[in-house]
């Protein structure tokens, strides 16, 4: 169906596309249910095929929907900071409203595109609500112009999970040296629920810095967040990830690979057990390719003695041990050291659709041909 | 097949294999005994060619090509091949992968090969992440038999494999090494460190090496040799190189 494939790419140049489908933008649709795509303040497309899901403009939605407005500023607090109140203040507000009807199971990705092209910052409001035993997977794609020298990019998403429901949110970002990324992320998950959040930047980029929470405010919801990162030389990336398990029976995961080749990461990680029964695992390990900074900062906070949290770190080199056993078998170094690196960045996340898990690998079989 | 002449290796700036010669024939499979700390796995490392085996003189000289100065991966090529006593641990690298990476071959082959040493559950496990003795042992035969050395050295392949396991291992090693093939016709040969022997129940060994404080102190018949290790002890060796 021909209105159901982005049309409007004429404007883009050749690189930009390829840049834009390093972030899962697939123009022809063949994996995706749904799209929307916004360069700059302007949203160029809203699309969506599945039955039972509902994608549009955060003003449509605001006005489609009163409920919608409940939703509004909620998860996120307005006075975070200044990006948030950046973002508020805008009498024009854009971004992407997904909303999953009681019981609609979505096996195929709908994809979000955000691309920055011109003018100094892009701002954006996405509110994502799964309602009921309802199932989403929503790939975010966020580039720059391959022209774009400098420019900010801000992006508040607030994330609703309700009960028995599954959100999984994965975003993979690929700009520029000179771009400065602030995306600020909370999500709410309700009883039985389960949010899973994938992040991958491979890129360079000037500055990055976020620290998505999730609150897990019913009983047995679970929450994953996977980064998959590597800094390049003059990157800055300041990432965290946050759960709060505040019922009974929650547990939360945050997992983070990074590698720096001369950039610089910290990579934060905080779990608060306030519950009964709960249960978190923070871990990161890192990889120094070449001189930079891997700063790793897992904080784990227990309030109550039902509460298990744990937490690893580790941030070094590729072993010598490992690279020689492998040329053993008669790999060279350069290969060797490639494998090794593969497997490091492979985390893989349990259910991830498989497209979904291609678009990553995709992501970093590009990355690792710079290393 | 392999030629080892005067050799002399430090490690840490300190001098720990002393003038060693060794010559190893097509076909033959030769056995390195020796006291713990002796220099026994110090001689592999350095015939594979590992970082931080420093060969302060003489040569190694493998089908008459001196691999003295060849990186690693070279040696891997020309046909040596090595099974690992204490394999890395290697996260996220799945020992299918790795598999495929050494042979090219794909993934139906690899999971055959699997198969025959019941490796079939691991090939997508991190390789040697939470292996038992065992499993360690069977990943390392299976690598092997995907690389198909001409020289195989064998780093203590009994140590932590219980009875059942050393009966798939000795009989795959034995393979390895083409002891199936009658012995005119033999092309391969092989270089096994052990302490107790048992690998010998399963593979001939042609001749056998005593290596004490990094120096080979005696050649001769491997069972005689395990023998009077048995009987005497090493301290009997170290008494037969005074006499002498």
């Amino acid at each position: 169906m021909q209105t159901d494939i982005i049309t409007d790419m004429e404007h883009l140049s050749e690189k930009d596309r390829e840049r834009l489908a390093l972030t899962g933008l697939e123009v022809e649709m063949r994996n995706r249910c749904g799209s929307f795509f916004q360069i700059d303040q302007k949203v160029i497309q809203t699309t969506c095929m599945a039955e039972g899901v509902e994608m549009l403009p955060i003003k449509a939605a605001l006005e489609k929907y009163d409920w919608v407005g409940d939703y509004y500023w909620k998860a996120v607090p307005r006075d975070k900071d200044k990006y948030t109140r950046y973002v508020a203040d805008q009498e024009n507000p854009q971004g992407l409203v997904v909303i999953a009807h009681p019981g609609t199971k979505i096996e195929m990705p709908l994809q979000a595109c955000l691309f920055l092209r011109e003018g100094p910052v892009q701002h954006v409001h996405n509110i994502f609500i799964a309602h009921e035993d309802s199932e989403i997977h929503i790939i975010s794609g966020c580039a720059s112009s391959w022209q774009k020298e400098h420019g900010a990019h801000l992006g508040v998403t607030e994330i609703y999970v309700g009960k028995g429901a599954k959100v999984t949110s994965t975003m993979i970002h690929n700009w520029n040296r000179g771009i400065a990324v602030f995306p600020r992320s909370a999500t709410i998950v309700e009883e039985g629920g389960t949010f899973l959040s994938n992040y991958v930047c491979m890129q360079p980029v000037r500055k990055i810095n976020m620290y998505p929470t999730a609150s897990l405010v019913g009983e047995n919801a679970v929450a994953r967040f996977s980064s998959i990162v590597v800094a390049t030389p003059g990157s800055t990336l300041d990432l965290g990830s946050r759960a709060i398990l505040g019922a009974e029976h929650t547990s939360a995961e945050l997992v983070t690979r990074a590698i720096t080749t001369g950039g610089t990461i910290i990579s934060r990680g905080h779990i608060r057990g306030a519950k009964d029964n709960t249960r978190g695992h923070i871990e990161c390990r890192g990889l120094i390719l070449k001189d930079g900074i891997i700063h790793a900062i897992p904080e784990i906070e227990g309030t109550i003695t039902g509460t298990e949290l744990s937490h690893e770190a580790a941030v070094g080199k590729i072993a010598r041990q490992e690279i020689e056993y492998l040329m053993a078998r008669g790999l060279s170094e350069e290969v060797a050291t490639a494998t090794i690196i593969r497997g490091f960045l492979d985390v893989k996340i349990n259910g991830l659709p498989p497209v979904l898990q291609a678009q990553i690998d995709a992501a970093i079989d590009k990355a690792e041909s710079g290393f | 097949m392999l030629d080892i002449s005067d050799l002399h290796v430090e490690v840490d700036g300190t001098e720990v294999l002393h003038d060693i010669n060794l010559h190893i024939g097509r076909g033959e499979t030769h056995v390195l005994m020796g006291p713990n700390g002796s220099g026994k796995s110090t001689l592999l490392k350095t015939i594979m060619g590992f970082g931080g085996y420093t060969i302060t003189s003489g040569s190694i000289v493998f089908k008459g090509q001196d691999i003295t100065r060849m990186s690693i991966h070279e040696r891997a090529h020309l046909g040596i091949g090595m099974m690992f006593q204490n394999p890395p641990a290697i996260s996220g690298l799945k020992l299918g992968k790795l598999l495929t990476a050494i042979s090219g071959l794909k993934e139906d082959g690899v999971e055959a090969l699997a198969r025959s040493v019941n490796m079939e559950q691991f090939l997508n496990r991190d390789i040697n992440v939470g292996f038992s003795g065992g499993e360690i042992k069977r990943s390392e035969v299976l690598q092997l038999k995907v690389q198909q050395p001409d020289f195989l050295m064998l780093d203590e392949p009994e140590s932590g494999v219980d009875l059942e396991n050393m009966n798939l291992m000795g009989r795959e090693i034995a393979t390895l090494l083409e002891k199936d093939v009658r012995i005119v016709n033999r092309r391969r040969s092989g270089l096994i460190i052990t302490h107790t022997g048992y690998i010998l129940d399963y593979v001939d060994a042609d001749q056998g090496h005593v290596i004490i404080e990094g120096q080979i102190r005696c050649h001769g018949n491997p069972r005689e040799i395990l023998r009077l290790v048995k009987e005497k002890g090493y301290g009997e060796c170290l008494r037969c190189k005074q006499i002498s």
